[in-house]
């Protein structure tokens, strides 16, 4: 035997199998991710792919049609709800699987379980805020209310069985591929991560307090000072319930600790707290008109929600009918039914109430032990929940949370976040999506609303994150609720760090369901919301919270003006691009340049802004020299002020500089404090506009002055791997415009539902219904939604199987 | 002949293990193929080599085309391959040939030995 040679080259095979089967670095197994029946190539689905297919599964009650269109939307025909949810989970996990147990990962903190550390240890800081904030505990209590309603735990149960009957026939060549990236596999699914997705939605909606950047703001600012940079209300607002609205008495009346001024208000020191905070624009639009404003008699309801664009989608479009409703809308892989949508006889919509729900305490614990705390002069003992955190590669890290009567100890000694606390204490966090709630009622019972009545009846089972539902009946009702679990607040509790050391400055009560600002068929004929504030100054409650002020003003003048209403006219309407902001702030930045300043170059930009149509469309170049011309007056203004503020702070809003200068000639904040002579609005306003022209000067000279490509709005893969995403697309829209696309936020889900005896709606969202790379349906909505087009949404009717649409069917039995 | 036969043998059993077995069975079906059909080490090599190799090749080929280049645009920009498709179905054939001959080789070497005794 030649045992040399052999030797070697066994040794060189097995060698190079092994170096092939193991992930370097960021690589995956080579070997396993190129070969053609089990890496990536198994993920390139036929552009012609037949899904038919015939299954069986032994929880099921009855048959279960399924029909996918064109879109590859599924039309799910069941004999029971259960059987739906079933369907519904197991379509969930067919096309979106690796999307919905990643979603639920981050909610659970098990990222660096997956992805590593992260640099700076990035990934793990998150994983550790997401238990500190109780996340998980706080799904533990969501599920542990869905189980003891026997409706909502069978729901649950049948949704779960359907994601575990595709997963457990799932070959591993068949996985997504982010798990053959990843090197990885997934879990058996549980209602435990279904309650984590819908917490997670709670975290990203809810990110609306300011409390670390108001305490330090307060620490430098006068009170009188303080209220002119961060208003409670901005005076141009259209609240979503209109002014002059009546409201009853209230039922809960919150009292100011009598120590306020002496421990609260007056707090000189500042909690030097980074937070890292969801995007405050998660927001939305929505709106219903009633008959009398449209052409064909019946309402017509609009919704479209703003959150970060992703890949795959956040939402996954179907229908789904059972003997008690026929619904279609979009549904969140991860959880059953239909989040948005219309059925037979009603639709529905949310937009983000964006209340502040979420308080921090500073407590004083007897030790670092953090095993007891000073509670009304005693010392409380705290429950210690000790996290494990897994990381790549087998270790295990512990945190110890500590809960109090006042949350979860977020912030500590021990979770500096990349430094992000740098003072050592110790702030508890109190948040509403920590009360146990069963929202799955408020789906399950609106996915079957007839009338009004049962509009308001399902309500009350939802509790986070606060959203403001609008609705329309064929009936020819119209009505919005700010609906959700909102705490009755003393005026400007919570809008900075609270004293944690007794009773006086918890939360007294929640303010009553029915007291909930709402309205039904008012006199204007159209309701609406755009995460303004929802009402004015006589409603008995505090509202604290940032609001934006802009899009509520625009939508709200439009529906007012017009009539014999049309879908056409609402697609151009929830696309629109105008910039109303700009309409009320760029008079007062052309009225107060002085361009005998300016030099040629400087000129030939300052006329481009002049001649702006006001359109923020992807061709238009004023967009881009306005808003970095309002972005540096911002900071010429308030640089020298909040120069001194130590800690994170809030920028003011838009509105608070503009409303400002727009009723105070001599603002003073305009003056920079830091220099001897007194500016006037003249000399900061043409110095804002002469510091930003190097900007336009650069992005002109790469060609990029039109607001599209200078917006370079992207839609992002979940990884951040750009090859997965669909980068430069070239759109208009922008902050505090109805279409209110920026570079990784916007529309998510537009919707256009016209109430007419047969349903005619439309609607699009930005991606497709295959959360698979490889597939042609993965973004093939993109196009459709950039270019301010619809997909007309088709609710298919059983004897309708024929149709050209329906490219296959699945058919489900025992 | 030989080493036709051994090419198409080291193909066919690579497909039908892979329908089973984890990726690394082109290795060991190119290794039972040499041991089974004497040939010169170099040749064997080349047998093995060239098996998975357009085994490989004609496989991706054939499902790249289908998805229209839709995937292999994106993962040859993640490799980073330029987003060259082609590019990826070679380094993917290469990849399987190389294990493939490697395996080939000390199968004939194996064998050679057997027979001198």
């Amino acid at each position: 035997m030649r045992i040399v040679p052999f030797l070697l080259s066994v040794t060189v095979t097995t060698v190079l199998i092994i170096v092939l089967s193991i992930p370097l670095a960021n690589i995956p197994p080579l070997g396993k991710f190129l070969s053609p029946q089990h890496g990536f190539w198994v993920n390139a689905d036929p552009v012609n792919k037949d899904f038919n297919e015939d299954l069986n599964f032994a929880q099921l009650k009855n048959k279960v049609e399924v029909y996918l269109d064109d879109r590859l939307v599924p039309h799910v025909f069941a004999q029971n709800d259960q059987d739906a949810y079933f369907v519904q989970g197991y379509l969930h996990a067919k096309f979106r699987l690796w999307q919905m147990e990643f979603q639920t990962q981050a909610a659970a903190g098990r990222l660096s379980e997956i992805l590593g550390n992260g640099s700076n240890d990035a990934i793990l800081n998150n994983d550790r805020l997401m238990r500190r904030l109780g996340m998980v505990s706080s799904a533990e209590k969501a599920v542990s209310e869905i189980e003891k309603n026997p409706v909502t735990k069978a729901m649950a149960d049948a949704y779960t069985a359907g994601v575990n009957a595709y997963i457990g026939q799932l070959a591993i060549s068949n996985l997504p591929i982010e798990y053959k990236l990843l090197n990885y596999q997934p879990e058996k699914w549980n209602n435990l991560k279904t309650g984590l997705l819908l917490k997670y939605m709670s975290y990203d909606l809810t990110g609306n307090e300011n409390d670390f950047e108001y305490t330090n703001a307060k620490a430098v600012f006068s009170k009188a000072d303080f209220g002119k940079l961060y208003p409670i209300r901005q005076d141009s607002l259209d609240p979503v319930i209109p002014r002059g609205t009546y409201f009853d008495f209230p039922a809960v009346m919150p009292l100011t600790p009598s120590t306020a001024d002496s421990l609260y208000f007056q707090w000189r020191e500042s909690a030097d707290i980074v937070d890292q905070k969801p995007d405050k624009d998660n927001g939305s639009n929505n709106w219903a008109v009633d008959g009398k404003k449209t052409k064909s008699g019946r309402p017509i309801l609009c919704d479209d929600m703003h959150l970060g664009l992703s890949l795959p989608s956040i939402w996954y479009e179907m229908h789904i009918s059972t003997p008690r409703f026929n619904v279609y809308g979009v549904t969140l892989p991860g959880a059953p039914m239909i989040i948005v949508g219309f059925n037979d006889h009603c639709s529905w919509g949310l937009t983000n109430a964006a209340r502040d729900v979420k308080d921090y305490y500073e407590i004083q614990f007897k030790d670092d032990t953090k095993q007891e705390y000073l509670y009304n002069g005693k010392w409380e003992r705290s429950e210690l929940r000790i996290e494990q955190i897994k990381l790549k590669g087998g270790d295990v890290m512990r945190d110890t949370v500590a809960y109090t009567v006042f949350g979860p100890v977020i912030y500590d000694k021990s979770f500096s976040g990349s430094n992000r606390v740098k003072n050592g204490k110790y702030y508890a966090v109190r948040w509403t999506a920590h009360n146990p709630s069963n929202d799955f009622l408020f789906f399950y019972q609106l996915n079957a609303a007839k009338t009004y009545e049962e509009y308001e009846n399902s309500l009350v089972h939802f509790s986070n994150p606060g959203q403001n539902v609008v609705f329309a009946s064929k009936t020819g009702d119209i009505a919005i609720w700010q609906q959700g679990n909102f705490p009755a607040k003393w005026e400007r509790q919570g809008d900075f760090v609270m004293p944690g050391t007794d009773t006086s400055y918890l939360w007294q009560g929640m303010i009553p369901q029915k007291e909930n600002p709402h309205i039904r068929n008012p006199e204007r004929g159209f309701v609406s919301s755009a995460n303004q504030i929802p009402v004015d100054s006589t409603y008995p409650y505090y509202i604290g919270g940032s609001y934006d002020v802009y899009r509520g003003l625009i939508i709200n003048r439009n529906l007012r003006q017009m009539n014999g209403i049309t879908p056409e006219d609402m697609q151009r309407l929830q696309t629109d691009n105008y910039n109303v902001f700009a309409e009320l702030a760029l008079p007062v930045l052309l009225k107060n340049v002085d361009e005998s300043q300016l030099n040629a170059e400087e000129k030939k930009y300052l006329s481009i802004v002049r001649q702006w149509n006001l359109r923020n469309d992807p061709g238009e170049k004023g967009p881009v020299i306005f808003i970095n011309w309002f972005d540096s007056l911002e900071s010429q203004v308030w640089g020298d002020e909040l120069a001194g503020i130590k800690g994170v702070f809030e920028n003011p809003d838009d509105a608070t500089l503009i409303e400002g200068l727009m009723k105070d000639s001599v603002f003073k904040f305009v003056d920079n404090i830091n220099t001897p002579v007194t500016e006037t609005l003249k000399d900061v306003v043409t110095a804002a506009f002469k510091k930003a022209v190097p900007i336009f000067v650069r992005v002109d000279r790469d060609d990029a002055l039109s607001w599209g490509r200078y917006k370079d709005t992207r839609v992002r893969h979940l990884l951040r791997l750009p090859a997965l995403s669909r980068s430069h697309v070239n759109n208009g829209g922008g902050i505090h415009i109805i279409n209110a696309t920026k570079q990784f936020h916007g529309p998510s889900w537009r919707m256009i539902v016209h109430l007419t005896d047969e349903a005619e709606a439309y609607g699009v969202y930005p991606g497709g219904q295959s959360g698979n790379p490889g597939s042609k349906y993965y973004d093939n909505f993109i196009d459709t939604w950039s270019q301010g087009k619809y997909n007309t949404l088709w609710f298919m009717k059983k004897d309708q199987a024929g149709d050209k649409r329906i490219i296959s069917r699945l058919s489900f039995s025992r | 002949m030989k080493f036709v036969i051994s090419l198409l043998l080291t193909a066919l059993l690579s497909f039908a293990g892979g329908l089973y077995l984890p990726w690394w069975c082109i290795g060991i079906c190119a290794f039972i193929v040499s041991v089974l059909i004497l040939q010169p080490p170099i040749r064997a090599f080349l047998a093995g080599f060239c098996g998975v190799f357009l085994l490989w090749l004609i496989f991706s080929w054939s499902i790249d085309s289908a998805n229209d280049h839709i995937l292999s645009h994106k993962i040859a920009q993640i490799f980073p391959l330029g987003g060259i498709s082609f590019l990826l179905i070679l380094i993917t054939s290469l990849v399987g040939g190389l294990v493939g001959g490697f395996a080939a080789l000390s199968g004939s070497y194996l064998r050679s030995g057997t027979k001198r005794k």
